[in-house]
C-alpha cells in the first residue's frame, strides 16, 4: 500500500481489547509483567532476608504446607532450587513429571492441575514446553502458579534472579527498585533470542528499571521485529558493537531441541557470537557476564569466560534459591483479592 | 402447507430492489404475493405473523460453516448446527467437507441432505476437490454437482499444487462449480515439530508463539489468481474463502479490475478482531486464518465498504469445551458463529461503520446465492423460495453462549452487546425459529 492511501486511511472505531482477569490468584506469579515494581522490591527484599534468617527459624515459614512440582521439560537448575527453596521454608514438595505420571497416559494439563489440588497442594510450580501453559493452569485451578518457565514466553524467576545478580554487582545493597534503577545500564541478550523464554523475560522487565536491552543474534534466530516487543529494546547483528556498549553480558544456549529444520552453520555461528576471553577482554573488560544455563562450553561461551573472574554464572544459581525462596512465600501467604491485570 | 402472511413489516429486498413498507404472503415453500400494508388479496385461513416494528428480508445464507457431520457429532449436529442458523436468521448453510470421513463423494453429499439428519434450514454440501481433501486427484465433480453439491473446497487445507489447483478451477469450471480455496501456505506454516497457532508478529513475539505471515495467505491467493488469469477462457472461478489479510485482499482487488472472476469472503471476527484478542493465550480466539494486526483488520473493514468483499461468512466451527480448554498451541481452530453473524454485523458494519443496512444483508444473502449458483434464495421475489428473515433492527441484546443452540460454546463474543434481534426466521415456509418459543 503506498504511503497515500496510509495517510488517508480511514480510522475505525474498533471493540476493545477486554482487560486481562489474570493473575486469579494474588500469590501466583505467572510473569514479571504481573509484578508492579512494588511488589518487585518486596520479592527482592525478602530474598535477602530469607537467605540470611536462621535455617530452623525459617523452616518455620511454611511448615507443611503443599507444594507440588509439575515438569514437562527436563530441568536441573530450576526444578532443584524450586524445591530446596520450598523445603527450606518448611514446605512438603511433591514431584510430578511428564515421563512418570498419567501425563504419559494423555491426562490433560487441566486435569492433572485438578488432581494436584485434590491431593492438597496449595501451589502448582510448573515447567511446560507450551507458551502460555502456565495462565491455563491458573484458570482451571484457581490455586497460586508459579511459571518455572514455559515453551518460548516466560521464565519470571529466572528474570528476577538476573536482576538480583545484576543489582548485586551495579547497585550493590539496593533492594527497592525504582523505574530509574538500571539507568545507564545496558544489557546485552545474544545468541537464540526467538527460542528464548529468558530472553523474552529480561527483555521485558530490565527496561523497566531504566535499562537498555540490546539483543544480538543472526535474523534465524533473532528476528527484527523483537525490538518492537516492549519499550527499550534495540536489535544489533554486530556483536562486537553490542559487547561495546554492556555492563552487563547475558548469553544465551543454542536450543537444539526448539530449532526444528533451521538450518545453522555452527562454526559460523560461533566465529560471529562466541564469547571469548580476547573479545571480552577488548570489548567488554568491566562487564559482567550472565547465563541461564545449562551452558554449552565451547559453542556460545568458551570454557575460559565461563570460569572466568567475571562470569557471574554460578551466583546465578544461588540467587535462585533466594528469589525462589521469596516466591514461594508469597505464592502461600499472598493476601486474597479478586482477579486484576 | 399452510400459507404465512408476514404483515406491517417492513421489507428490505436488496436483488429485488425492494425497500419499504409491504406485507407478503407465503405459499407452498414460494413467496406468493408481495403487496402495500393491507393490500394482499388471497390470504384466507393463511397463518399471520405481525411484523409490524420488525424488518424483512431474505433469509440469510452463510456460504462457509461446519456443521461436523458426518463423523463428529460430539461438536455438533446438522440438526444442532441447522438450529443455531435459524436463530441467528440464516436459511442456507454451505456445509464444508472436512469431516469424517471427509466429504468426498455422491453419497456423502447426499447423506447430508437426507431428511433423517433433521436439519430444520437448507443445507448445501461443499465437496471436497480432491480425494480425502490430499491435494492429489481431483474428484468427480458432475457427480457432486448432481448429488446437490455447490462448490468444492479443501477447507481446513489449501490445494497446494500448481498442477491439482489448475485442474480443479478447470474441471470445476467444466461442471459450473465455484472452487473455494483455504489460502495457507501450509509449507510454511506446518512442519513435522511445529504448527503456527496465530499471526506473526511483534504479538507473537511476545507471547513465545510460532506465527503464520500474511505471505502464507497472500502467495496463495495470487499464485490461484495466476491460474485464474491462465484459465480466463475456461470462465473459472475462484472463491477465497476467509480472507484475512491486506495483502491478499490487494491481490483479489487487482485481479477483479483485470476481470478475472474472483471473489472472496470476510468473517465477522476478522472485521472485528486483531491478534491482540489472543490476550493471554485465550484458546476462543484461536482459528485459521488466525485474527491479523490492526492494519489488516482495518483492511478488511475498507474493503467491505468498498463492494471489493462479496460475503460476509461465519467460517462457524464447533469445538467441544474439553478441546479448546487446552495449551494454546494445542487446540484445535476455529470458533462458532451462526448465532453472532448478523448481531456484529448491524452493530458495527452498519450502526459503526455506516454501511447501509440493504448492503449488509446484501452480503448476507443476495450476493452469496449469487455466487453458489443458488436460484430462488437471497431475494424475496414472487416465485422466490419463501426463506425469510423477520427481525428488530434496532434492538440491542447480549450474547450469552451457554444458551445458545449450537452444540458448543467456543467463541470470543460471549457476552457481547448485539443489535438486530431475530423474531422468525422462515425456512421455504415453515417457521424455523420464533423467539417467543426459543
Amino acid at each position: 500500500m503506498s504511503l497515500t492511501a496510509a495517510v488517508t486511511r480511514r480510522l475505525f472505531s474498533t471493540p476493545p481489547v477486554a482487560a486481562s482477569p489474570f493473575p486469579y490468584n494474588p500469590g501466583s506469579l505467572l510473569s514479571a509483567q504481573h509484578l508492579t515494581l512494588e511488589e518487585l522490591s518486596h520479592i527482592l527484599t525478602r530474598a535477602t532476608a530469607l537467605e540470611n534468617q536462621e535455617p530452623l527459624e525459617r523452616a518455620r515459614t511454611l511448615a507443611k504446607r503443599r507444594v507440588a512440582l509439575l515438569f514437562y521439560e527436563s530441568s536441573t537448575r530450576t526444578r532443584t532450587s524450586f524445591e530446596l527453596a520450598a523445603k527450606s521454608l518448611g514446605a512438603d514438595t511433591a514431584l510430578v513429571s511428564s515421563l512418570s505420571s498419567s501425563i504419559e497416559k494423555g491426562e490433560s494439563l487441566k486435569d492433572t492441575g485438578l488432581t494436584l489440588r485434590a491431593l492438597g497442594a496449595e501451589a502448582i510450580i510448573l515447567r511446560h514446553n507450551s507458551s502460555g501453559a502456565p495462565w491455563l493452569l491458573e484458570e482451571a485451578t484457581r490455586l497460586p502458579v508459579l511459571n518455572a518457565g514455559d515453551g518460548m514466553h516466560d521464565h519470571p524467576t529466572q528474570a528476577l534472579l538476573d536482576l538480583r545478580t545484576i543489582l548485586a554487582h551495579l547497585r550493590p545493597g539496593v533492594e527497592a527498585v525504582n523505574a530509574e534503577t538500571l539507568a545507564g545500564v545496558t544489557v546485552s541478550i545474544t545468541g537464540d533470542i526467538f527460542h528464548s523464554r529468558v530472553a523474552r523475560s529480561n527483555m521485558l522487565l530490565l527496561p523497566r528499571l531504566g535499562a537498555r536491552v540490546i539483543l544480538c543474534g543472526p535474523p534465524a534466530l533473532l528476528p527484527e521485529l523483537a525490538a518492537q516487543a516492549g519499550p527499550g529494546i534495540t536489535v544489533e547483528r554486530d556483536f562486537k558493537a553490542a559487547l561495546s556498549q554492556s555492563q552487563v553480558v547475558m548469553m544465551l544456549r543454542i536450543q537444539a531441541e526448539r530449532l526444528a529444520g533451521l538450518q545453522l552453520d555452527l562454526e559460523e555461528y560461533k566465529s560471529g557470537y562466541q564469547l571469548t576471553g580476547p573479545r571480552l577482554a577488548a570489548l567488554a573488560p568491566t562487564a559482567v557476564v550472565l547465563h541461564p544455563g545449562p551452558i554449552i562450553r565451547g559453542l556460545e561461551i568458551t570454557a575460559g569466560v565461563a570460569d572466568g573472574p567475571q562470569s557471574a554464572i554460578l551466583e546465578q544459581v544461588t540467587n535462585g534459591v533466594a528469589i525462589r525462596m521469596a516466591v514461594v512465600e508469597r505464592a502461600l501467604t499472598a493476601a486474597p483479592q479478586g482477579g486484576r491485570a | 402447507m399452510t400459507a404465512l402472511v408476514i404483515r406491517g413489516g417492513y421489507l428490505i429486498d436488496p436483488a429485488a430492489g425492494v425497500d419499504g413498507p409491504k406485507d407478503i404472503l407465503l405459499k407452498d415453500g414460494r413467496v406468493a404475493e408481495i403487496a402495500g400494508p393491507g393490500k394482499l388479496k388471497a390470504i384466507n385461513g393463511a397463518e399471520v405473523l405481525d411484523a409490524t416494528g420488525l424488518t424483512v428480508a431474505p433469509g440469510l445464507i452463510d456460504m462457509h460453516v461446519h456443521l461436523r457431520e458426518p463423523g463428529q457429532g460430539y461438536k455438533e449436529t446438522i440438526a444442532t448446527g441447522t438450529a443455531a442458523a435459524a436463530a441467528g436468521g440464516f436459511t442456507s448453510v454451505a456445509a464444508m467437507p472436512n469431516t469424517t470421513p471427509v466429504n468426498d463423494s455422491p453419497e456423502i453429499t447426499r447423506w447430508m441432505q437426507a431428511p433423517e439428519r433433521g436439519a430444520i434450514i437448507r443445507v448445501f454440501p461443499v465437496a471436497a476437490a480432491t480425494r480425502g481433501s490430499k491435494g492429489e486427484t481431483i474428484n468427480d465433480y458432475a457427480a457432486l454437482k448432481a448429488a446437490g453439491a455447490v462448490a468444492v473446497s479443501d477447507d481446513g487445507l489449501p490445494i497446494l499444487k500448481d498442477n491439482v489447483m489448475r485442474e480443479a478451477l478447470t474441471a470445476a469450471a467444466r461442471a459450473g462449480l465455484t472452487v473455494i480455496q483455504h489460502a495457507e501456505d501450509t509449507r510454511q506454516t506446518r512442519t513435522p515439530n511445529w504448527t503456527a497457532s496465530m499471526n506473526a508478529g511483534p504479538v507473537s513475539f511476545r507471547l513465545g508463539l510460532r506465527g503464520m505471515s500474511d505471505e502464507a495467505e497472500s502467495a496463495i491467493v495470487e499464485r490461484d489468481i495466476r491460474l485464474v488469469g491462465e484459465l480466463r477462457e475456461s470462465r473459472a472461478h475462484l472463491h477465497v474463502a476467509h480472507i484475512s489479510t491486506a495483502a491478499a485482499l490487494n491481490a483479489v482487488r487487482q485481479a477483479r479490475r483485470n476481470g478475472l472472476r474472483v471473489t472472496c469472503e470476510v468473517a465477522p471476527h476478522h472485521f472485528l478482531l486483531t491478534d491482540e484478542h489472543v490476550g493471554l493465550y485465550d484458546t476462543n480466539a484461536k482459528m485459521c486464518p488466525p485474527l491479523r494486526s490492526a492494519a489488516d483488520r482495518d483492511a478488511m473493514i475498507e474493503a467491505i465498504l468498498d463492494g471489493v468483499v462479496d460475503a460476509i461468512a461465519t467460517d462457524h466451527a464447533p469445538h467441544a469445551v474439553h478441546e479448546k480448554e487446552v495449551e494454546f498451541e494445542r487446540a484445535p481452530n476455529g470458533i462458532i458463529g451462526l448465532e453472532t453473524a448478523l448481531g456484529l454485523s448491524l452493530r458495527w458494519l452498519h450502526t459503526e461503520w455506516k454501511l447501509p443496512l440493504g448492503r449488509v444483508l446484501s452480503l448476507m444473502s443476495a450476493q452469496p446465492a449469487a455466487l453458489l449458483g443458488m436460484k430462488g434464495r437471497g431475494t424475496l421475489a414472487v416465485g422466490s423460495f419463501a426463506d425469510v428473515v423477520v427481525f428488530d433492527p434496532k434492538a440491542e441484546w447480549t450474547y450469552d453462549t451457554h444458551k445458545g443452540k449450537s452444540k458448543s460454546r467456543n467463541t470470543p463474543f460471549d457476552g457481547w452487546t448485539m443489535q438486530g434481534k431475530v423474531r422468525w426466521t422462515i425456512s421455504e415456509g415453515r417457521i424455523a425459529y420464533d423467539a417467543e418459543k426459543a
